[in-house]
Order: structure tokens, then sequence, then C-alpha cells
């Protein structure tokens, strides 16, 4: 892999751009790996780079129905925090949010992590109670964040409307190092650097089986052909109940449609993330001036990476009473991504019932702030059966009453 | 935007009508069941891509609960019919099979 820098740039200025060799291969397969990650989202692609980074296992596919990055990675709203209120949940989030602040320099590829701050506003009592109690929880788990009242917010967000008809501002809670990235150079990065150490990204290629004997995983059937391997990590997002259903059981997960939206680009008037819980929505902007709005999921089941066009109206309507100068701005763009919610709005990252079959997923609307704890986590789980920031995540907790009920901090928000 | 006849009522409810309740036709447990069961009634979903089985209340209409079989995919509705049931009735499946020969019902 040759390196990108300032340097570099020069250097190809002057061959006319001819030299820029491919960020990362694409070969066909083999007929076996040590690992095979299926699905290269952030999550597996990331699970796959801390492979091989932390533990040496560097004989790895990923292999990808679509494009690298063309799920719910390069779909989301980019939102980083890490000020949950459960131990284990603040400890996940904080390893990632905390890997962000130096991936671009680790991978040697610019993901414009942006830690412009994250306010996330209290509009009911409930909410101001909530949230104080979340700053004491970060305070105690070392998560730095803060409560802060109605002028701080205003003097943080100049755009912000504090006393809005139906529900005032009376404070919010607020992440200074939680922020924004940009969600294709994560996978992109994570991919290149993949490629680097050897391992077969396999795009346009689905897994369609997974086969298995005395319980222990054997290997993939996909439409390239079956591949064989050791180790079978499922990192697919919404499409977890399809996988699971091939490796023969059955997870506490249904998948739903989330939207988001984009407006016109219009010049710089907001430089933290704001989200408006109560409401129900949230805006940032992005470094071309757009305004990026996440939405809402749908109430049932569905593949469709669409979503109700109902959520689109009561997410604007909200954010227009909380920035009123938005009012006039066009929406360029909208679409969906399937995301996968448990019960308790927490992921999972666990052993299966099938043997050296590993799965993550249950990020559901909030997991692409996670890629990095999360891919450091499930390659620590799969290299040696266990890891201290996945195990409170897996999937027995179900069974055990064991939740790590998040469902206030993750269930709207993002 | 989705579409389903309440057969409680019979009138065509839109979809911020209705409320969705998730799987349908899932084995009830109660007190002395066992882990294994609990977990699969409370927690565990087939969650397929395709059709699907699932409960739906007429929240904003007349408030009562049916059940639907519908495409995840799709969207395509292959009808409505009454909670009372255990498992989809032949007319629906026959629906259903005509649409999608190759389904088959979840075990
Ligand atoms: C609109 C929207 C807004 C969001 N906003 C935020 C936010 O602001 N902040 C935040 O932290 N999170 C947010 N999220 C959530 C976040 O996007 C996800 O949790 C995260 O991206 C999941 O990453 P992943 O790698 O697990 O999944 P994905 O990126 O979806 O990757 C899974 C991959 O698996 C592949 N796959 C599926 N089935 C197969 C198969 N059979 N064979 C081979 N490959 C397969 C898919 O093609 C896909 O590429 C948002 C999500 C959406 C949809
Ligand atoms: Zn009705």
């Amino acid at each position: 892999m040759r390196r990108y820098s300032a340097f570099a740039i020069a250097r190809e200025a002057l061959r006319h751009h001819k030299g820029w060799e491919r960020a990362w291969r694409s070969p066909e397969p083999r007929p076996r790996y040590d690992a095979i990650i299926v699905g290269a989202g952030g999550h597996g692609l990331a699970t796959a780079y801390f492979l091989g980074k932390n533990h040496g296992l560097k004989n790895v596919a990923i292999i990808e129905k679509g494009w690298l990055g063309g799920g719910n990675t390069g779909r989301n709203t980019t939102i980083i925090r890490s000020n949950y209120l459960q131990d284990p949940s603040a400890a996940i989030y904080e390893k990632a949010r905390s890997l962000y602040e130096t991936i671009s320099q680790d991978l040697n590829y610019n993901v414009m992590f942006s830690p412009r701050g994250v306010i996330m506003l209290a509009q009911t009592h409930h909410e101001v109670r909530g949230y104080q109690r979340t700053a004491h929880a970060n305070a105690l788990q070392g998560v730095q964040t803060e409560w802060i009242g109605p002028e701080r917010v205003k003097e943080l967000c100049p755009i912000i409307n504090l006393d809005g008809p139906r529900y005032p501002v009376l404070g919010g809670l607020w992440q200074a190092r939680g922020g924004t990235a940009r969600h294709d150079a994560v996978a992109w990065g994570y991919a290149r650097a993949c490629s680097a150490m050897g391992m077969d990204i396999i795009q346009q290629c689905e897994v369609t089986g997974v086969r298995s004997s005395n319980g222990q995983v054997m290997g993939v059937e996909t439409t390239k052909g079956p591949i064989d391997c050791d180790k079978l990590g499922v990192v697919v997002a919404g499409h977890s109940g399809v996988l699971a259903e091939m490796a023969g059981f059955r997870l506490p997960i249904e998948s739903v449609s989330l939207q988001a939206l984009v407006s016109e680009p219009i010049k710089p008037c907001m430089d933290v993330v704001v989200m408006a819980n109560t409401v129900h929505g949230y805006m940032s902007q992005s470094d071309k001036g757009e305004m990026v709005i996440g939405g809402g999921t749908d109430g049932y089941n569905n593949y469709t990476q669409r979503g109700s066009f109902h959520h689109v109206e009561e997410t604007v309507r909200a954010l227009i009473e909380t920035f009123p100068m938005i009012s006039r701005l066009k929406m360029l763009r909208q679409w969906g991504g399937i995301v996968d919610v448990t019960g308790d709005r927490s992921p999972i990252i666990s052993k299966t019932p099938l043997g050296n079959c590993f799965i993550n997923c249950g990020w559901g609307t909030g997991g692409f702030k996670a890629i990095p704890g999360s891919g450091w986590a499930m390659a620590e789980l799969m290299a040696k059966g266990g890891s201290t920031l996945a195990d409170a995540f897996s999937l027995d907790r179900f069974r055990e009453g064991r939740f790590i009920d998040e469902s206030v901090a993750a269930g709207v928000a993002h | 935007m989705l579409i389903l006849d309440c057969p409680c009522c019979g009138r065509a409810a839109d979809e911020t009508e209705l409320e969705g309740g998730g799987e349908a036709h899932l084995t009830r447990f109660g007190p002395g069941a066992s882990d294994d069961d609990f977990e699969r009634y409370l927690f565990l979903r087939g969650n397929p891509k395709g059709v699907h089985f699932e409960r739906w209340r007429h929240a904003y209409g007349c408030g009562k609960w049916f059940l639907a079989a519908r495409c995840t995919t799709t969207l395509e509705v292959f009808g409505t019919y009454a909670a009372q049931t255990t498992a989809p009735p032949p007319e629906i499946v026959a629906a259903i099979k005509a649409r999608r020969p190759n389904w088959e019902a979840p075990v």
C-alpha cells in the first residue's frame, strides 16, 4: 500500500494523477480462509481490520453482496457520541469514540472526524431529569459530558428557537468531543487497510447458505460458489435475521426502515450537532453545506430501504419548530436503511448456537459511532473466545433477563 | 403508503391510522415455562425477508386488533384476517401461494 501524504499529492500532480493505485484489490474468492466475515459494512470491515492488526489473523475474507459500505454505513447521518447510560454501553461507545480521534492517522485515510460537539436537547421535565442522570452516570464512567442550561444551548447553536410553542428548550446534554465523520471514508479506510494486510474483500457476492457439521460451522455457500472457513463472523445489520435462519437459529431482532434526508447546501449556520428527541428530529450541517436530517423508523418490519412518507413530514415539522429559519429550505434527497432493532436497544456481539459462528448486530439506529470499538471487541471475541468489551452484549442476555436497557437513549436518537 | 383492510370494521386503513404489533401466531408461555420457551415467546423473531404474518391494531379507527399477511420487501398485502386464529387461514395461504409459488410456511 502506498501511503497518502501531502508529498504523494505533489508527486502525483506532476504525473497528471496517473500513478494512484487502487485503494483495495478485488480478488476472486479462494477455496478456504481462516476466517470469513459476512458483510462489508463498517462493523464487518473493522472486525477484519482488528483481527489482523490486534490478533495477527490475516487469512481473512470479507464477503459483501453489494458494494462495500453500501448498507447502513453509507446511509447514516454520521453522529458520533458516547453519552449512553449503562456501563457496558459507555465502555464500548467511548472506546469507539476515542479510536475515532486517531483513526485517520491509524489508517492513513482521512475520515474527516469532526468533534464539533453534540447537544441532546431536553424539552420536557422528564428529559431534564433523564439527561442530568446521564451526565452523572457519564462522570462516573469517565465519559466527558455536561448538563447545560438554555443560554449555553443558544450560545452553541444561535439558530435554535429556545421558546418554541409546544416544547421550549430547557437545557441539554452536551458532549464536546462528540461530532461527525465521513461515513463512506470509514468503510473505505478500513477496506484499504484490510486489503493491504492481504485480506480479500469480495464484493457482488451474496452468502446464500451456512454450511455446518456436528454443530460447527464449516463454511458458506455464495453466489460465487462454496467457501470454507474455520471461523465465521456474521455482520450484516438489517439482514441478520436472514443469515441467522441460514445458520439455524433465531435472533431477538426486527428489521425496520430508518430514513434520513438532506437539504440543498447553504452557507455555514450551525457548527454543532443538535438532537431533539422529544419532537423527534436531529440535524447537523455537512461540509458541503447541506443540512443533514435524521428521520423516523417505520412502525413495522420491512426491508424496503425507503421508509414511509409521513415520517418525513413529522421530522420536518419538528425541526421547523426548533429551527424556524430552515422553513424555506428545499430538500434534495431522501433515503432509507434497514436497521436491526433489539428489545433493549443495545447491540449483540456474541457467540451463537452454531460453533465458531459469531454475530455482531443489533446496532439499530445508532451503530455508526460504534464502528471502531465494535470491530475491536468482535475481533477479540472471534480470536480469543471472549472480550471484556463484548461479553455483556452476548445473545444469552435476553434469555437471562440481563438487559442493557438503552431504549430511551438509543431507541429514538442516533 | 401502506393500506390494510381492517377485518373488524371493514375500512381500508392508511398506515397512519394503524399501529404495528409485530410477529403473529407466537405461542404464548406463562408461569412455569422453561427459559427457552420464554425467550422464544418474548424475544426471538423470524424477521423474514418476504412473507410475514403480523399483528396490527386499528389504533385511530375501531381500535381493534387484527392480523395481516404482507411481504416485507415489496409491501404487497396478501390479506388481513381475524386476530382470533392460531395459524393463517387457508384462503390467506392460497393467496400467498398464488403470488409466491415457492413460498413455504415457516415451521
Ligand atoms: C438513515 C440512518 C441514519 C443513521 N444515523 C446514525 C447516526 O447518526 N449515528 C450512528 O451512530 N448510527 C446511525 N445509523 C446506524 C448505523 O448506520 C448502523 O448502525 C451501522 O452503519 C451499521 O453498520 P454495519 O456494518 O453493521 O451494517 P451495514 O453497513 O448495513 O453493512 C452490512 C452489510 O452486509 C451486507 N449483507 C447483507 N446480507 C448479506 C449476504 N447475505 N451476503 C453478503 N453480504 C450481505 C449488506 O449488503 C451490507 O453492506 C443510522 C442508520 C440509518 C439507516
Ligand atoms: Zn378497524
